[in-house]
């Protein structure tokens, strides 16, 4: 079943091409990388499936039907909450937090929109708004959990170790109950046990959560060992799609990255 | 013994709300006594009564720039409106006090809702200067339209709360008192809610709120609204306690010292901001000897401030008088136990 089918994609800025002619395809349950060389465009391409950015072409369908029941919508021209509402999550590539806030209340805002109780009942302070309460930071906790940092739920985001900052990022995106996960560059700045608990932890969630995952990342150990398909982005066109053996061979994908023998003709 | 049960049956939230309420009603019934009785003698009273409403607006200040991160310079605008809406309703059409002031706060909202609407949209400094504009566009507005509001020269005659002189400082207190705590209560249960952590969010980083999920533009809306709507009430509270408005008493000047209440108190701490805002309505009438001075006396003020502690009084912490009962019950050697093994 298809989750999400972006089509012909293109923005500019200005006479610049950012992402020309993006195509992708998800599929429920796929694990996919996408990879290219530094200002390729992988994050704006990010960007425009969140709705940060609205594109000047293209389409982009996502899937909000149940199960065998597709119920394909049109993502452009959402805004990034109405995009998250709808099932797409997302975490950063210079992680963004809520630095000043405890660790319970990043993963507790994520569930706002889900909270069963209006203003008015906080204003208020009705039954159901301390029994939807209970049930947020329960919740909040048992997500905090999974992520072995429950312990530091009353510490501030920003006291964090890096490692559980990026950790955090992801637990605050899954509060949103999302179908679709975008993580940009999760492994950054991690040492290579750190990057091997984080493949870890992505393929168990992506298990425990049913999810469907797309992700940018440059450490090509990660990416080689966990994604089941890449596509590689270059000057904002796809050269490339296929299995991580496929495109590791490539060659388009050996020239965008190490560049051309010279042919001296010789 | 039955009570003790009954107690520990009862939900902590209930148990907690009874703390704050009988609190509250303490303090209330301890000051307007001493008002009445003449132990706080009428000058103290005043103060402390404008005190309580300049808290009451820079506490709708602080919703909107300490806990939403919107800058606003222009709230003595919206108390200009407040008071002048309840005076007009309470002199020309014999409006009852309390409707006249509750009107002149939803009159008050619905100017925040016309000012925020564009403005809100944009991300920076632009709420800054649209406010500053908009209370500077009152001020004049206030002047010209002199059949309403009596012009340059100002309203004469607003009906105070009371007709007899001799409880006018009593019931002035405990009118502005009873909104005071409504004010405050309402606006913690903002804060400590769900909406009110997607508002704080807003603050904190407005793209990251976005990405989850939360509408940044209806929040900032429904904090600018609010916080419009609260500052009209502590106008229209001002309306019968002052009994005359001039239009230059709502320039700029009175938005800055909403702004360095809420700075001095903390932005972001409900607690900083009433401590502050009494501390800031005293020093007001304790430096008036100085005059044009007592200037100076405040920028010094805001300059150590920010020197040694550039997060305001309280920083965004809070105070709590349910945590402070907490803490002395802790202190005290626990009875029930002792009791019962004695009576063993």
């Amino acid at each position: 079943m298809t989750v999400l089918k972006a089509s012909n994609v293109s923005i500019f800025f200005g006479g610049l091409k950012a992402v020309s002619n993006f195509n992708l395809t998800l599929n429920e349950g796929e694990l996919v990388g996408l990879i290219g060389p530094n200002g390729a465009g992988k994050t704006t391409a990010f960007n425009i499936l969140t709705g940060v950015y609205v594109p000047n072409e293209g389409e982009i369908l996502f899937n909000v039907g149940q199960k065998s029941d597709e119920k394909m919508i049109n993502l452009v021209g959402l805004k990034p909450y109405q995009i998250t509402k709808q099932g797409i999550a997302r975490t950063f590539q210079n992680i963004r937090l809520f630095k000043d806030l405890t660790v319970l209340d990043n993963v507790r805002i994520a569930y706002h929109f889900n909270a069963k109780y209006n203003t008015l009942d906080a204003l208020l302070r009705t039954p159901k708004f301390f029994k939807e309460e209970a049930v947020i930071k329960e919740k909040a906790l048992q997500l905090l959990e999974i992520f072995n940092i429950h312990h530091k739920s009353n510490e501030l985001a920003k006291n964090l170790p890096y490692g559980e900052q990026r950790k955090l990022e992801i637990a605050r995106a899954l509060a949103t109950n999302p179908k679709l996960l975008l993580l940009d560059e999760p492994a950054a700045g991690m040492n290579p046990q750190e990057t091997n608990d984080l493949m870890k932890l992505i393929q168990f969630i992506r298990e425990q959560f049913k999810l469907t995952i797309l992700l940018i990342e440059h450490d090509m150990n990660l990416v080689m060992g966990i994604c089941e398909r890449i596509s590689v982005l270059d000057y904002g066109q796809i050269i490339a799609e296929g299995t991580p053996a496929e495109i590791s061979k490539n060659p388009k994908v050996i020239k965008a990255y190490l560049g051309e023998e010279l042919d001296t003709g010789a | 013994m039955k009570i003790m049960g009954e107690n520990i049956n009862m939900s902590n939230h209930l148990r907690k709300g009874i703390i704050i309420f009988a609190v509250a009603i303490l303090i209330g019934a301890i000051i307007s006594i001493g008002i009445y009785a003449g132990i706080i003698d009428e000058y103290t009273a005043h103060i402390i009564t404008f005190g309580a409403i300049n808290v009451i607006i820079a506490l709708s200040l602080n919703l909107i720039s300490g806990f939403t991160g919107q800058l606003a310079l222009g709230h003595a605008g919206f108390m200009a409106v407040g008071a002048y809406t309840t005076a007009v309703l309470i002199m020309q059409y014999n409006v009852p006090l309390l409707i006249a002031i509750i009107i002149g706060g939803i009159v008050t909202a619905f100017f925040g809702l016309l000012i925020g609407f564009p403005t809100l949209r944009l991300r920076g400094d632009y709420l800054a200067i649209v406010t500053l504009g908009f209370g500077e566009i009152i001020r004049v507005t206030m002047v010209y339209l002199e059949k309403l509001t009596g012009g340059a020269a100002g309203l004469k005659g607003v009906p105070a709360f009371t007709t007899v002189i001799e409880l006018r400082p009593t019931l002035s207190f405990v009118w502005v008192y009873c909104f005071l705590v409504i004010v405050i209560i309402l606006i913690s249960n903002l804060i400590k809610s769900s909406p009110g952590r997607a508002i704080i969010s807003v603050r904190e980083d407005e793209i990251a709120s976005n990405a989850m999920g939360i509408n940044v533009f209806y929040y900032k809306m429904l904090a600018f609204v609010l916080s419009a709507f609260i500052a009209g009430i502590g106008g229209g509270l001002y309306a019968p306690f002052y009994r005359y408005l001039n239009p230059t008493s709502f320039n700029f000047m009175k938005s800055i010292d909403f702004i360095i209440i809420v700075v001095l108190g903390g932005m972001g701490s409900i607690t900083g901001t009433i401590i502050s805002g009494f501390v800031v309505t005293y020093l007001q009438e304790f430096l008036r000897f100085l005059e044009d001075f007592r200037l100076v006396i405040y920028a010094l003020v805001l300059i150590l401030m920010m020197l040694f502690r550039p997060t305001g009084l309280m920083g965004n912490k809070e105070f709590s008088i349910t945590n402070l009962f907490a803490k002395i019950k802790n202190l005290l050697p626990p009875k029930d136990v002792t009791k019962e093994g004695a009576d063993q």
